[in-house]
């Protein structure tokens, strides 16, 4: 599903956070925000799946501005891993991935059979099949991104926004968790810190700095070291990877 | 444990209610057998005729003994699950639905009618009158301090709501030092600590149609409870407006709180440590812990009022001090038991 940002501004309590943004994802592309610490990714994706509503401009998902239809409509159609959430009670990793279905419920238990099996399918995809009964406190924390991975596969939706969905991972599952999300054939808005990683899943990036989109293009487009210099504040040498051709970057301090 | 089927845990449970219900009905000044306690109870049930013999114990039973039964279900049933509500609400495993402060301001309405006879046009519903206005102030102070521009705030609501629930009770104390006599501080004290003494027929109609109204929005609800305790982002992301539910888990639990604490007073403890007993029993999913949340809490407040007046005859203690008493060992007990899970490990 299609995804356009026109013009967004957000302002929390005055502080005007991001401003004129305006990007157009094509539906099913994989596209990464990305920019240093404070540069707005987080309220940026907030506004997608309706934790907070921008200030001006429109958010549109589908083409339909996503204001004007209720939370849940929204959330049938964007589902989103979001940073870390305290959680005081004791859920089961099971019972986590099994709210990813509240969109799609009725006030009862209707649909009960398809839900137990959507959920199971999202946790196998996510690798967190095997702590479906651990409690989700006793779990590390790579093991519960999996499971909250799980629980956003869970729901089904057309666009799935990612916000640092790469936290506490291990190389093996970082890559993992990429690759489940992009087999699911749909839009994915990704905020990401690892550069290399984002050149390497992502069709399109769009860089942040100080709350405005400062440059957008294809990886190749986007990761050079002048974009690393000016906003990054980091020198860089880029190579290209030898079997996806796309741009990998090897920090070097020294060339700032 | 945890995986307890609750279907047969609801079914244990409600077995157990039937067998202290009965044994509340027996208990008391006046011994009355189980077989009676039943003929009695069918021939109430079928219009059937009781003997001479038979009609101070049918007196007793009737007028006495059951509508106090059914009012401890009831209300043990409602203080829990809304302490349950209360708790994903905030989320705050210390919460009880007195953290809101709901029942500190009925105390101040209940001791001006105990201490200086206020309202005394209202005859005998003056005490529950004056606690259900004062719960209501109460309620709505707390919501006014509490909003802000998004919504309720969790930890506002619970600072609010503690913070006012100290200024209530220094009311209530200040009221108990200017009473004009001594005696009266230690009917405060009772009502404060909550008792069913002076359960009626006339409460019983009100205490069914607001328990029965607010477990059955909350069961409604349960699905969302879940993702409200996970927190207002995810919510957010689940396509929950949390701000709402908030508020609308809000108007619900101060209704029944306000409505219990104006028959028995604030009684402790139920809201608290029920929940957490169910969800030791069956985990932390909200679909599980509305069915046996209140079965456990109604299970409860009926043994607790049945030991509040048997202990020591013909004194009666108040329920508070029973449920504490009971509650306390009992948890403690069961937390260490499943230590592991609580956080511990």
């Amino acid at each position: 599903m299609r995804v356009e940002y026109d013009d967004v501004e957000v302002a929390i309590g005055g502080t005007v956070i991001v401003r004129e943004i305006t990007m157009s994802i094509e539906s099913g592309r994989f596209v990464g925000v990305v920019g240093p610490n404070g540069s707005g990714k987080s309220t940026l994706l907030r506004c997608l799946y309706r934790a907070l509503s921008p200030t001006g401009g429109v958010v549109r998902v589908g083409g339909i501005d996503n204001q004007v239809v209720s939370m849940r409509t929204n959330a049938l159609q964007v589902a989103a891993l979001t940073q870390d959430s305290p959680l005081q009670f004791d859920f089961t990793s099971a019972e986590v991935v099994a709210t990813g279905r509240l969109p799609h419920g009725g006030l009862f238990s209707k649909g009960r059979a398809n839900d137990d099996l959507v959920c199971e399918d999202a946790m196998i995809r996510a690798d967190a099949h095997h702590l479906a009964e651990r409690s989700f406190l006793s779990l590390s924390g790579g093991e519960r991104q999996r499971v909250l991975i799980a629980r956003a596969f869970a729901q089904q939706p057309s666009v799935l926004v990612l916000d640092e969905p790469t936290n506490h991972l291990d190389v093996h599952h970082q890559y993992a968790a990429l690759s489940a999300a992009k087999t699911l054939g749909v839009t994915i808005v990704a905020a990401l810190h690892d550069l290399n990683l984002a050149a390497q899943y992502c069709d399109q990036l769009f860089v942040l700095g100080d709350g405005r989109m400062v440059c957008s293009g294809t990886p190749a487009e986007v990761i050079t070291p002048e974009t690393l210099r000016r906003w990054f504040d980091i020198g860089g040498h880029i190579i290209t990877h030898p079997r996806l051709g796309v741009p990998q970057i090897i920090f070097d301090e020294k060339e700032n | 444990m945890r995986r307890t089927s609750v279907t047969a845990l609801t079914v244990t449970c409600a077995v157990a209610l039937l067998v202290v219900s009965v044994i509340a009905l027996m208990l008391g000044t006046a011994h009355i057998p189980w077989r009676e306690v039943c003929s009695i109870i069918w021939a109430e049930l079928s219009g059937g005729t009781v003997t001479a013999v038979e009609l101070p114990n049918y007196r007793i039973i009737i007028d006495s003994r059951l509508p106090r039964v059914l009012l401890a279900i009831v209300i043990g049933a409602g203080l829990s699950a809304v302490g349950l509500v209360v708790q994903a609400m905030v989320r705050n495993a210390l919460a009880d639905p007195y953290v809101l402060g709901i029942s500190s301001g009925a105390s101040v309405g209940a001791t001006l009618v105990v201490l200086f006879g206020a309202f005394g046009a209202l005859g005998i519903y003056a005490l529950s009158t004056a606690a259900f206005a004062g719960a209501l102030a109460a309620t709505f102070l707390v919501y006014l301090m509490a909003r802000s521009s998004v919504g309720l705030i969790p930890l506002r609501l619970v600072l609010t709501g503690t913070a006012l629930g100290y200024g209530f009770s220094a009311i209530t104390t200040v009221l108990v030092f200017l009473a004009p006599h001594g005696d009266s501080a230690r009917s405060v004290m009772f009502w404060l600590l909550g008792s069913l003494s002076a359960a009626t027929w006339q409460m019983v109609p009100l205490a069914v149609t607001v328990a029965a109204t607010g477990l059955g929005i909350i069961a409604v609800c349960a699905r969302r409870l879940n993702a409200l305790a996970m927190g207002d982002e995810v919510s957010a992301a689940l396509g929950l407006d949390a701000s709402k539910f908030r508020l609308l888990l809000f108007v619900v639990a101060a209704a029944m709180t306000g409505c219990f604490v104006s028959i028995c007073g604030a009684v402790g403890f139920v809201g608290l440590v029920v929940p957490h007993v169910a969800r030791m029993m069956v985990g932390a999913d909200h679909t599980r812990l509305i069915v046996v949340t209140p079965v456990l809490g109604a299970v409860f407040l009926v043994s607790a009022d049945l030991l509040a007046r048997t202990v020591v005859p013909p004194q009666e203690l108040p329920l508070g001090a029973i449920t504490a008493a009971v509650g306390v060992p009992v948890f403690v007990l069961l937390m260490r038991r499943r230590g592991a899970l609580m956080g511990a490990g």
